[in-house]
């Protein structure tokens, strides 16, 4: 039986990547997540591995290149100004196909923004971020447990897919403390890594680059990460769905907002409205065709964000035409209440009846 | 043609590369470099290190964008891209996940100087374990001969058309001297290739830089003024001597560090 403590969501993470075997990890201060950097500085020495307070978040992500080139696992942690800085080293992680963890405890944006909780930077991570063709794998914890534990499963995605993973969070996960199970076995299995430098013994010498400029070797390369993102959407997908059985309003919300929605859920269901809830935890690739399917069968969708609303474009276009999307969020670090989500809950029943009607 | 001649140039030939072949740790590859370009003779002078040292195996490089970035069409080592700028930092990565192997960064001037400087200075100033390679030729080449940070003062480049102006565009920056001032570097030294004596004390700075990672002493930095005559828009023997007449004054050659000591 593993032991249960009591931990804030940037430590969790820190204790998740250091039960992740994680190799090194390269930090810069920023609120709200400087909890986790001061963990890894804790703790990364303790366990003989690396920690670096980097000059600066480009130079962060860079020092997680040059620790993945190795083979070894590596990760950096900031906030959304912070990540905003790291998207050029995204897009090389994901040129020369680079395993490595990036987290972003999201906080209220554009520019300096705030530091509240936030979920402004969906599009920065799901759509891109960095330039070129690529996408990150995005997992979205919605409680101090899943910030631990999708941690570690960040670890073994990269390594699996060869890919930058991205945990995106926000301020609120990151700082509230929970009871969690830490993880007790063994870190993920490590896949045999051929092309890491290690230093050319006894083989021809390895090369990591992303420049290609032999006339179209680039396009061939391209073709080969498409490949691979399709390989990732038809064989990752996590998301929690509640009461969808029977539901006649189907929420979508991740992270903070799927706690805040879940509460509206059950005051609503106490209400007799039956109230469904669908939670992606993998943003990227995203539950769309499970959406479809509930689109069907509901007389409206709210989706609910911390933003001005991003995720719900990704809705929208899952659904179609075969159900009404509703929109209820709130900017700039502020938080959406459960009686905000009630009201727009009963807002779409009404309105589903006054359609029935006419 | 008697048959004589014919047997005995194959003999020749065989001498000759019985004294002077190539390093096992440069591959062999057409040059891509323009004519009189300083990269290649850079390239065989780390190669020949490699091979002395028998350091090849467990030697990772890092060439960043520009110019440098193609070293790894040559050298015969396990060899990384960084972004423009980040050599410094994705050679810290590569060392500090493994401590026992040998680490370098071949950049060039726009890239070490300009937007590479914080990680250049952060990376010297934790006295990380790596070599840094800097090869000054005092514009951006692979872009086209930009103004660079090192380029001289009245020096004409594609973004200072008129001569690089002091008063809008500041004193070219002198990394070794800069890198002095700092606690940690444990070898600082510029050389130049403005002859063949320039060539060989090149080739004796690369090996203290190479051998201090092999006896774990810390930061090295090499300083190399190159030519590149391409935007110093003159011949390659032109460029040369303007090395030596030019840049030399201004960016005086010689040890400023050793052993962890300043020399200045």
């Amino acid at each position: 039986m593993s032991k249960r403590v009591l931990m804030n969501g940037n430590d969790a993470v820190g204790e998740g990547a250091i039960r992740g075997g994680c190799d090194a990890y390269f930090g810069y201060p920023i609120t709200p997540q400087n909890e986790l950097t001061a963990y890894m500085a804790a703790h990364m020495p303790r366990h003989e591995r690396v920690f670096i307070q980097a000059e600066s978040e480009i130079a962060a992500i860079n020092m997680v290149f040059g620790a993945a080139v190795t083979g070894k696992r590596a990760m950096t942690s900031s906030s959304s100004p912070g990540i905003s800085l790291k998207q050029e080293g995204i897009s090389y992680l994901a040129a020369a196909e680079l395993p490595a963890v990036i987290v972003n405890v999201q906080r209220g944006g554009p520019g300096l923004g705030n530091i509240a909780p936030s979920q402004s930077d969906y599009f920065q991570a799901t759509k891109g971020g960095g330039h070129g063709d690529y996408r990150l794998i995005v997992l979205a914890p919605a409680s101090v447990q899943e910030m631990h534990d999708l941690t570690i499963e960040a670890f073994a995605l990269a390594d699996r897919f060869r890919s930058p993973v991205m945990v995106l969070t926000d301020g609120r996960l990151g700082q509230m403390m929970e009871p969690l199970k830490l993880h007790e076995g063994k870190p993920p299995a490590r896949p045999p890594k051929p092309w890491a430098l290690t230093g050319a013994v006894g083989r021809r010498s390895n090369m990591i680059r992303s420049l290609l400029l032999d006339d179209g070797v680039l396009e061939q390369h391209n073709l080969h990460l498409q490949r691979k993102f399709a390989l990732i959407k038809n064989s990752l997908l996590k998301f929690e769905e509640l009461n969808t059985r029977d539901c006649d309003v189907l929420i979508v919300a991740y992270g903070t907002s799927a706690r805040i929605a879940k509460g509206a859920m059950d005051k609503a269901r106490a209400k007799g409205m039956k109230v469904g809830l669908l939670r992606p935890v993998t943003l990227w690739p995203y539950p769309s065709a499970r959406i479809r399917q509930l689109a069907a069968q509901v007389k409206g969708i709210l989706v609910v964000e911390m933003s001005s609303g991003q995720m719900v474009e990704d809705v929208r276009l899952a659904a179609g035409d075969r159900a009404p999307v509703v929109f209820e969020g709130r900017l700039g670090g502020a938080v959406p209440e459960e009686n905000d989500v009630l009201a727009a809950l009963r807002g779409i029943l009404r309105r589903s009846r006054g359609r029935k009607l006419s | 043609m008697t048959k004589a001649t014919s047997r005995r140039a194959p003999r020749q030939t065989a001498m000759r590369y019985s004294l002077y072949h190539r390093p096992v740790a440069l591959k062999p590859t057409p040059t891509h470099f323009c004519p009189g370009c300083g990269h290649g003779i850079v390239h065989k002078l780390i190669a020949e290190t490699l091979d002395t040292l028998k350091i090849r195996e467990k030697t990772i490089g890092v060439a960043p964008v520009g110019c440098a970035v193609l070293a790894y069409n040559y050298l015969d080592c396990d060899i990384s891209e960084a972004a423009h700028g980040r050599a410094a930092a994705v050679a810290t990565g590569i060392k500090r996940c493994l401590p026992d192997r040998i680490v370098f960064a071949y950049q060039g001037d726009g890239d070490l100087a300009a937007i590479g400087m914080g990680e250049t200075l952060h990376a010297a100033n934790r006295g990380e374990h790596i070599a840094v390679i800097f090869v000054n030729n005092t514009v951006y080449g692979m872009t086209g001969g930009q103004m660079a940070p090192t380029t001289l003062i009245g020096q004409k480049t594609a973004t200072s058309p008129c001569g690089r102006d002091q008063v809008t565009t500041g004193a070219p920056i002198k990394i070794c001297e800069l890198l002095n001032t700092l606690e940690a570097p444990w070898h600082i030294e510029r050389v130049a290739l403005d002859g063949p004596a320039g060539v060989r004390r090149t080739r004796k700075a690369l090996a203290t830089a190479f051998q201090a990672q092999v006896d774990d002493k810390g930061y090295s930095f090499i300083e190399i003024l190159s030519p590149c005559p391409i935007h110093m828009h003159c011949s390659p023997v032109e460029a040369v001597r303007l090395v030596k007449e030019r840049m030399i004054p201004y960016f005086p050659p010689g040890l400023y560090r050793q052993n962890g000591q300043s020399m200045t």
